[in-house]
């Protein structure tokens, strides 16, 4: 593995130089707090932040999506015959991103790829990505990566890991992607494979020592679907609950959408835009029925998904990287580390 | 790669009133491109995403064969935004077709099997594919005897009347047709409900021989009694299941019914699989 020092003083013109080749992403603040945004000229990934508010699933998957489009003037021959919208795939990198939103990008990718169906929109963007992780030094008292498959120094689904070593990055080269990034930047000053990785290591156990909560999964695999739906807790997990729907919005993990048609002019645009499992419409059928009509159900939608159904579906885990977003924001404090313990621990009586 | 949202343009050949309410109609549709229509090879059970630009998509059953060829065919009810627009349409128009998605009926385990078809209401398209398709010259002799029982509220809501009133004459085929009740002296088939008919004239169950049931919940509800006592076994009864759906290609996260998705594991699940989801259909 190639290890590459970054000091932090050439930082930020490599940075900027490698715009010439790729659309950046990165952690920049608002008065909302830290958002993963595109990178105009003359602005730096905010590399001081400890985490963003939404994760960075949107450079993917945007909140909303031009999918095709198609002209309704019946003068033109090609009216009402869809076509896909145009979007620039040209490369683009997130600087940054921390690795429980890169493993969240490995767990949307087993949704929008598969053998049947390829999300074009998805592939074509996922393809295009370089991913440049930030390793977390001091993870937050939400964090409980470590118990879902991940943690701050976690390489799954980045291209780079860089550590913070403060007055220099050092970055830990993970695919040939990676590397072509960082050689647009100009950074090459190679540094010492071993020493470097028993640093990695120090910095990887010192930030787990700071995750003081964690989840037990072990024995939701050995219970039904079925005896876990029917579970005796759901209503009073779902009591607090307003279904605003805050918590799939901020997940970096959720992927459920929905598709709209919109007509300006004679121009009639398909788009898709991220919708929620909390909302009643999401399930309601055109004749009034709604299989999922109370609240109860639509919470338990959610977490039966991410901890069970996903688990059974792909036998890789559950649908969650344990960042914390939705423990952090959710307006009630419903917290999905107690939902996971209740279920993991949740004993039929016999 | 396949854009797997982009639909295959079609011209309304034909729109034909189904119901006496007038809320159902069938539109037949041809392919603009000719390739299409291969591209579009289907099987009796599977549904269609009917795509209106600028209006929106709508998840409809396939009602007709993969026997017939040259056209498309959809019979849809009236009652949301895309479905209204659909109604108000005229021959001529364009509009596109996505598919064929989901499942189909089991047709290589219905092989040498009986088989018995119910259906409900308007809940009946896919049936008439499967009716049409084991009926075929070519198909006929694989499947042993095929009943169906089918019901609507008055004779009017029947759908597909005149096929049915021939296939009624057909020695290969035993029909029972059935209205929940008539005022029409002449009516010579059956009155009542589906399951009380299904009840009385459906074979008996042996393992040989399976039910494929479509229709409205209630009718579905009461009509699963009505099997057990013939001796009907779960994994003997098919069913073909409805959710709302937007991408119809298993990504957009809505028509779970637990871990399996409607649109793509689905719609065509047996009581048996039903049994272990949760019921959020």
């Amino acid at each position: 593995m190639k290890f590459i020092t970054i000091d932090k003083k050439e930082w930020d013109k490599g940075i900027e130089k490698s715009k010439k080749s790729y659309d950046l992403f990165g952690p920049v603040k608002d008065k909302n707090g830290f958002f993963i945004k595109k990178l105009e000229n003359n602005t730096l990934p905010q590399m001081e932040y400890h985490d963003s508010v939404m994760s960075a699933k949107s450079v993917l998957f945007p909140q909303t999506e031009k999918i095709l489009e198609t002209t309704l003037d019946e003068t033109q021959v090609d009216h009402h015959i869809m076509k896909r919208a145009k979007t620039d795939y040209s490369p683009r990198a997130v600087v940054g991103i921390r690795p429980y939103d890169a493993k969240a990008m490995q767990i949307l990718n087993l949704n929008f790829d598969t053998d049947e169906y390829k999300d074009p929109y998805w592939c074509d963007a996922y393809a295009a990505t370089t991913f440049i992780g930030l390793g977390i030094n001091k993870p937050g008292p939400c964090d409980f990566s470590t118990s879902t498959g991940t943690g701050p120094f976690n390489e799954d689904g980045l291209d780079v890991l860089l550590a913070d070593l403060d007055d220099k990055y050092l970055a830990k080269v993970l695919t040939d992607k990676g590397e072509s990034y960082l050689s647009s930047c100009g950074f090459v000053d190679t540094a010492d494979d071993k020493e470097s990785q028993v640093l990695f290591d120090i910095l990887r156990k010192e930030a787990e020592k700071n995750i003081v909560s964690n989840i037990d999964t072990d024995k939701l695999k050995d219970k039904t679907i079925l005896e876990l739906h029917e579970a005796p807790f759901w209503d009073d997990i779902a009591f607090s609950c307003i279904n605003c729907g805050t918590c799939t919005y901020v997940c970096p993990t959720c992927w459920c959408f929905d598709i709209q048609d919109e007509t300006k002019r004679k121009t009639s645009t398909r788009i898709r835009n991220w919708d929620t499992c909390m909302a009643p419409l999401f399930t309601s059928h055109a004749s009034g029925h709604n299989p999922r009509d109370a609240k109860t159900q639509r919470v338990r939608q959610r977490f039966m998904h991410k901890l069970k159904y996903f688990l059974d579906k792909y036998d890789k885990g559950i649908m969650c990287v344990g960042c914390g977003r939705c423990v952090k924001f959710c307006p009630v404090n419903i917290d999905i580390r107690e939902v996971c313990n209740k279920m993991n621990s949740y004993e039929v009586a016999k | 790669m396949k854009n797997p949202y982009i639909p295959y343009p079609v011209r309304i050949d034909d729109i034909e009133i189904a119901t006496e309410d007038k809320s159902l109609k069938t539109f037949k549709f041809v392919f603009l491109n000719k390739e299409d229509e291969q591209k579009f090879s289907y099987q009796a059970g599977q549904f269609a995403e009917i795509s209106i630009p600028g209006v929106g998509e709508i998840p409809i059953g396939i009602a007709s064969s993969p026997v017939e060829k040259g056209f498309i065919k959809f019979t849809v009810f009236r009652t949301g935004v895309v479905t209204s627009h659909l109604h108000n349409m005229k021959v001529g128009d364009i509009l596109g077709v996505r598919g064929p998605l989901g499942n189909w009926y089991p047709w290589d385990k219905l092989e040498n099997k009986n088989v018995v078809i119910i259906g409900g209401g308007f809940a009946f398209t896919t049936l008439r594919s499967s009716i049409i398709y084991m009926l075929d010259p070519a198909n006929r002799d694989k499947f042993k005897n095929i009943d169906v029982v089918y019901g609507a509220r008055s004779p009017g809501m029947l759908l597909y009347r005149e096929e049915l009133f021939e296939w009624e004459k057909r020695d290969d085929i035993n029909m029972h047709i059935t209205v929940d009740g008539t005022d029409d002296k002449t009516w010579k088939y059956h009155t009542g409900f589906v399951p009380t008919i299904v009840e009385e004239n459906a074979p008996k169950a042996d393992e040989d021989t399976y039910a494929i049931i479509c229709g409205p919940p209630i009718m579905i509800k009461f009509t699963q009694p009505s099997l057990v006592k013939l001796g009907y076994k779960e994994h003997q009864i098919i069913m073909s299941l409805e959710n709302r759906m937007k991408c119809g290609i298993g990504m957009c996260g809505r028509c779970n019914i637990g871990k399996e998705l409607v649109c793509k594991d689905g719609p065509v699940f047996t009581l048996e699989q039903l049994n272990m989801t949760p019921k959020e259909y």
